[in-house]
This record gives structure tokens, sequence and C-alpha cells, in this order.
């Protein structure tokens, strides 16, 4: 049973006295005492049940043989599990046909977006607005093509991708070596022209002669520009770098050149498949 | 109990109680610390590890020197998450040529551990410059600056000696080319093959887009590489470790 409570008074003191002060000599709260005893009694059974003593070899693996490699593992097993037979069908559906089965499309648009947001966002954005070098998804302008099948191109081989043969590769050449100053200024004058933009009338049709001779072959007669080359339609009012006469002045002497990571063999085909479908789904795709 | 008694003698001689304390905290290293150093399957065995460029070497200079490791870790923790966002879960092997490591401990910015050959080397350099330039919502200082600071070549030679010093394994050769090792590797024109064959899958590119050797070079190829080398294809993770 409880003891009487003990004045203050009835205490020993150490024995020890400055100046007049003492020091009680009182036990330990009880319940400090117990938590301690319990914690070395866990110990105990940790010790058993888990990797804890080390060996020359290594350490006591445990009676339960945990390991957090283990169970990283057996997580990702489990999620990988669960999602097996959806992911199954998912590699088994052409791009094209995904869009058909609403359970399927829902399955490859938030795989996608979580692609999206932790390999793509980074240059593209995270809303896929993009940035100035760093192409929109959403709109439906697009350098390489905007179907399915051009999009799953791009992202298994990307673009300029020295490491992987296939890769997308345009080359614009530097037209400051090649052409005078008064040259590009006209050309940039007629782009203005075809983009709808204010422009200096002379200049421009220079420019527009010049253009014939050496920008029309990629670009097209009337700068609509080219998918199959990768090159950039100049005749509407959405720009990578910049539409205005000394971007385009500054894109034209120095080229430019946007490079895309390959993700093939970096992410599973599955991956690329739904983030394929989330890009092609966000409203560019054609 | 009685030798409890003499728990006064310990209480009354800071020197005793200095020794003892030491005793018993150095328990807690000898049982966790030092079977690390001799278990044989504290580091893993795998295919590709090699020690740093020498241009490499200086963008870790460069990176601590900035104190990027106050923000970002490079260290993948094995959790499913962790592991489904940066890759693979770090391992020890793929820090034993860092003196000191880089794991870092918080981050503000996500880890870096596997960022190599992630994004472009322009979106390196843009997000270098001005972060908030192509991710709005950063709080990443800027570093523009590393763009104008030229590199001194001729450093890098006294640098791999101070690494191999240390236990880095750069051979003579290795040592004796540094210099043209570390010019080499943004000069895709050069004669990069050897350098190459001294440091598989070192990447030779102009990384930084301007003719000058600059800092931004030097820091933007060992992003490059980080987390590249070791080949998991061949590496099978022993579980009871």
């Amino acid at each position: 049973m409880r003891k009487k409570k003990m004045n203050d008074e009835d205490y020993p003191t150490t024995g020890h006295e400055w100046d007049g002060i003492r020091e009680y000599d009182k036990p330990m709260p009880r319940w400090w005492l117990w938590t301690f005893y319990l914690t070395i009694v866990f110990s105990v059974g940790y010790v058993i049940a888990y990797p804890a003593i080390p060996l020359l070899k290594g350490a006591t693996p445990g009676l339960l043989e945990y390991s957090s490699r283990g169970e990283v593992r057996e997580n990702i097993e489990l999620v990988n599990g669960q999602n097996a037979a959806i992911e199954a069908k998912l590699l088994a559906t052409p791009l094209a046909e995904i869009s058909a089965d609403p359970e399927l499309s829902r399955f490859a648009t938030a795989g996608g977006g979580a692609v999206f947001r932790t390999y793509c966002a980074q240059c593209h954005g995270a809303g896929a607005q993009g940035f100035k070098g760093y192409p929109n998804l959403q709109d439906d302008d697009w350098l390489w093509g905007g179907n399915i099948e051009s999009i799953a191109l791009t992202v298994r081989h990307g673009i300029r991708h020295d490491a992987d043969e296939d890769t997308r590769y345009s080359e614009m050449p530097k037209f400051g070596e090649i052409l005078e100053s008064e040259e590009i200024a006209n050309l940039a004058q007629y782009v203005s022209l075809i983009s709808g933009q204010e422009y200096d009338k002379a200049a421009a049709a220079q420019g527009k002669i010049s253009f014939g001779d050496n920008c029309s072959s990629c670009h097209g007669d009337a700068g609509l520009g080219d998918v199959e080359q990768g090159a950039p339609n100049l005749a509407d009012a959405l720009w990578l770098y910049g539409g205005d006469v000394e971007t385009v002045t500054e894109s034209i002497t120095n080229s430019r050149f946007g490079v895309m990571p390959a993700w093939q063999g970096r992410i599973t085909e599955a991956q690329i498949k739904q983030v394929t479908f989330y890009v092609h789904q966000l409203g560019g795709g054609e | 109990m009685s030798f409890l008694k003499n728990h006064k003698k310990v209480e009354r001689n800071a020197t005793l109680l200095m020794v003892l304390s030491l005793g018993v905290v150095s328990i807690g290293g000898i049982v966790e610390i030092a079977p690390l150093f001799y278990l044989e399957n504290t580091i893993e065995k795998v295919e590709g590890m090699r020690p740093y460029t020498p241009l490499e070497l200086e963008g870790r200079n460069i990176y601590i020197r900035e104190g990027c490791y106050t923000c970002h870790s490079q260290m993948i923790r094995p959790l499913r998450d962790e592991v489904e966002r940066y890759g693979h879960y770090s391992l020890a092997v793929e820090s034993v040529y860092d003196h000191p490591f880089q794991w870092g401990s918080k981050r503000t910015g996500p880890d870096l551990a596997r960022v190599g050959a992630r994004y472009s080397d322009e979106w390196h350099v843009d997000h270098l410059a001005d972060p908030r330039s192509v991710v709005p919502e950063s709080i990443m200082p800027t570093y523009g600056f590393l763009l104008n600071n030229k590199l001194k070549p001729e450093e890098s030679k006294a640098l791999l000696i101070a690494n191999s010093r240390v236990g880095v394994p750069y051979t003579e050769e290795m040592i004796e080319n540094a210099e043209a090792d570390f010019k080499v590797q943004v000069d895709p024109d050069g004669d990069w093959e050897e350098m190459v064959a001294r440091y598989p899958k070192a990447q030779v590119r102009n990384f930084d887009g301007q003719d000058e050797l600059t800092e931004m070079d030097a820091l933007v190829a060992y992003l490059q590489m980080l987390g590249t080398l070791v080949d998991f294809s061949t590496f099978q993770p022993e579980i009871s470790r």
C-alpha cells in the first residue's frame, strides 16, 4: 500500500552543507524508474528480434530477419503486384486505343501525371506550360509532331540526346557565320511579316528572297515549319525563345539547340506510355 | 553492491570522471562504428564506380564551397516513395571516393544523388543562373556568377594528389595527366579518348555553352555524372544487411 506522504523534513540529506544549503537525498520518481527498467527489458527483446550485435562476418540477423532493403523491395513488389494486371493491359494496348478504355485512361493519366511531375516538370513546368527555351506542351504547336506516336518517340529517345542513336536531331546552321548582319536583319523583318507583327516593308521584301535561299528548305516556303525535321512554325504567334526582332535575330545568328534527355531505359515501358498519354491529353495532342 | 560506494570517488575527481565517461561513451562507438570498418559487406561490390575526373572533382569543390549540401541531400533512403521519385536507393559504395561525403541532412531542394543525365546541360545552366526562370516556385539562390569565374586547370594536379593522400586510388597516370584531362573534358573536338579510358563513362561536352572554361562547366559536369556510374543491371542487393 502507498506509504503516508512524507514531508520534506523527513527525507535524509546527502550530508553536504554549503552556506547553510543542504541537498535532499530523494529517490527517483517511481514512474521514471519503471519506464527506465521497461526500456531495458524492451532492448533485450529488440536485440533478439532485429539485427543488432555486430559479429565477424556481419550483424546478428534477428528472429524477424528484418532489413530496410528487404522492406523497400517488398513495398515496391506489393504496389507493382497490385498494378500488375492493369499494367499488363496498358502494355498490350496500342497508345492510340488507351483513351477508348475509361479505366485504362484513368490509370495512364494518373500514373503519367506522377511521372511528369517527377521527371518533366523541371523543364516543361509543373503545368506543362513551358518556359523560354522549353516547349509548352499544352498548346497545339509541336516541333516534332503532336500525335501520340510522335510524342512517344520524343519521350523514348529525347531530342539531341547524343547517347541515344535514335534521338531526334536537327541542326540549324549558325547564320551569323554565313550571312551578313544586314541579311540577318532583313530575315528578322520577314519573320515579323509572316508572323503577323510590325515590320519594315523594304527590309522584309529583301528578307523574303533570303528566306527562300536559306530557310525555306526546312521551315517551308511559307514558314509553316516541318515536324519531320523539327523545324518550328514561324508564321504563328507561339515562340519558343521569343518572336521579337531582337530575339529572332539572335536565333538566326547563333542558332539554338534545346536538348531533351532520352527516357527509354531510365523509366519503364509502362511509364513511357503513361507519360505519353498524359502529355497527349493535356490539350495539345493531335 | 559495495563497489557502488566508490561512486563518491568518481564524483569528486574531475579527471577520473572524464576518463570513465569517455570509456562508457566509446563503447557506443566501438559497437556501432568500428564493425563498419572490418565487415566486408559494408561496401557493396558493384561495377562502374571510378574516381571523379579532374573536372568533376573541381565541380564537387564548387558544390561544397557554395554550400549546396545545406539544402540538397545526396542520399536516397531505402523507402518506396524515395525510390519511386529519385531512383535506386543510394549505396555506400557510391560515396567511396567522397572526401567528405555529401549525404547532407536536410532537403530544402530535392535530392541530387541521381540527378545526372536527367536534365539537359542548358537546363542546368539556366537553372543555376536563374532558378525561377524554369521553376517559378523555387527559393534557390542564383549562381549566375559561376559563368564568369574562370577555372585554373593547372591546379587540378594538386587537387588529385590531395585526394589520393586521403585514399582515392588515383594512379600516377591520372595525376600526371590531370591538367590535360581537365581541359579535354569540355572539348568534344579534342583527343578525349584517353581521358575516357582512364575515367569510363566520363561525359565530354561543352557543359556551359561558352568558349571559356568556367566554374559553371565544372559544376554542371559534376551534377551530370551524379549517380550515373553504378551499373545496376549487374547489382544484386544483399538483403541480409
